[in-house]
């Protein structure tokens, strides 16, 4: 199956190696089978977030069937709702940003990615490690 | 309102908070994870970096364009907050505002920022400065440029005894009470530069 099929998922995080260190761990779960990409430290190189970096990994994983973003703390989601009102319109409505914790719904979030499962379905697994 | 005025404003907010860097990082070490200072610093000098092009802009523009480089360079949370604020000023005030389109305006652009941080009054945050400001203004009045500053530090005190339930300082709970909000302390410091420049 094409990747591009499949939901992509972006992770971002305040730390450029917590965000490549998920990424890593999803990569080793699923393969290419999952548009990736991930955003993390600030444009600086520090800890933060930065919407430009944001923008361009939703642009990388880029998917028909939509994006599923995974945050850590406070300005990552803060930064990432910026950046999905900042993508094109049409986009918009297939971009989600998941109540979730970064690494664990990273991997779950992928896994479900990767059998085809549309995004709604993607987030819901992603999310159910916060009711778990 | 002409370039020059418009550049002073520019100069006045940066330095500001270039000012107080190190105050709002402690504040913000004391609750939140302590890089206000150096986010707000990095956002308003990419502004002041800028100053020619947004200052030659009609204010709605100049507005926008100091909302769009806070979002995109100052990289934490205050960006899109703060970047939110003066974008939505920006999209409410007309290029010649008066007393009451400031008030108006002001209005418009609190209900976005809580829009954007999921956050109302009384939640230890900037908005708990916005808001007297935006009430001062509506009220109206003589001495503005004087009694405004005034408004805004006794609004960015009284955040002290709150507890936070947003942003990173939430995590702390009853811990938070007793500190002030370092977005307060921002919002307060520009509000002062601002009446301090216009009032000059």
């Amino acid at each position: 199956m094409p990747a591009s099929k499949n939901v992509g998922i972006v992770i971002v995080s305040h730390s450029a190696k917590v965000a490549e260190g998920a990424a890593d761990m999803v990569r080793q779960m699923v393969g290419d089978n999952v548009p990736l990409a991930a955003a993390g430290g600030n444009a600086e190189g520090g800890l933060g977030t930065d919407v430009a970096a944001i923008m361009a990994a939703i642009d990388k994983a880029w998917s028909e069937a939509g994006v599923a973003i995974l945050v850590d703390l406070g300005g990552a989601e803060t930064n990432s709702e910026m950046a999905v009102e900042m993508m094109p319109e049409e986009r918009r409505e297939r971009i989600v940003i998941c109540n979730a914790p970064i690494v664990e719904g990273a991997v779950m979030a992928a896994t479900e990615a990767s059998g085809g499962s549309p995004l709604a379905v993607v987030q819901a697994t992603a999310e159910e490690l916060m009711s778990a | 309102m002409d370039d020059a005025l418009k550049k002073k404003l520019i100069e006045a907010m940066t330095g500001a908070i270039v000012s107080h860097t190190d105050e709002l990082t402690a504040l913000d070490q004391a609750i939140g994870d302590g890089d206000h200072g150096l986010n707000m610093k990095r956002g308003f000098e990419a502004v002041l970096a800028d100053m020619g092009p947004i200052s030659a802009k009609p204010l709605p523009d100049a507005l926008q364009a100091i909302g769009t480089t806070l979002v995109m360079k100052v990289g934490g949370a205050s960006g899109p907050l703060y970047g939110t604020l003066f974008m939505a000023l920006g999209k409410e005030l007309p290029p010649e505002p008066t007393v009451t389109d400031l008030a108006r305006a002001l209005a418009a652009a609190i209900e976005a920022v809580k829009a954007r941080g999921k956050s109302d009054l009384g939640q230890k945050t900037m908005l708990d400065v916005l808001a007297p400001l935006q009430v001062a203004l509506a009220h109206g009045g003589t001495d503005l440029t004087k009694r405004l500053p005034e408004v805004v530090k006794d609004a960015a005190e009284a955040t002290v005894p709150l507890r936070a339930i947003r942003g990173r300082a939430s995590f702390l709970g009853e811990r938070s009470v007793g500190h002030m909000d370092p977005g307060a302390r921002s919002s307060a410091l520009l509000a002062t530069a601002i009446c301090n420049t216009i009032g000059a």
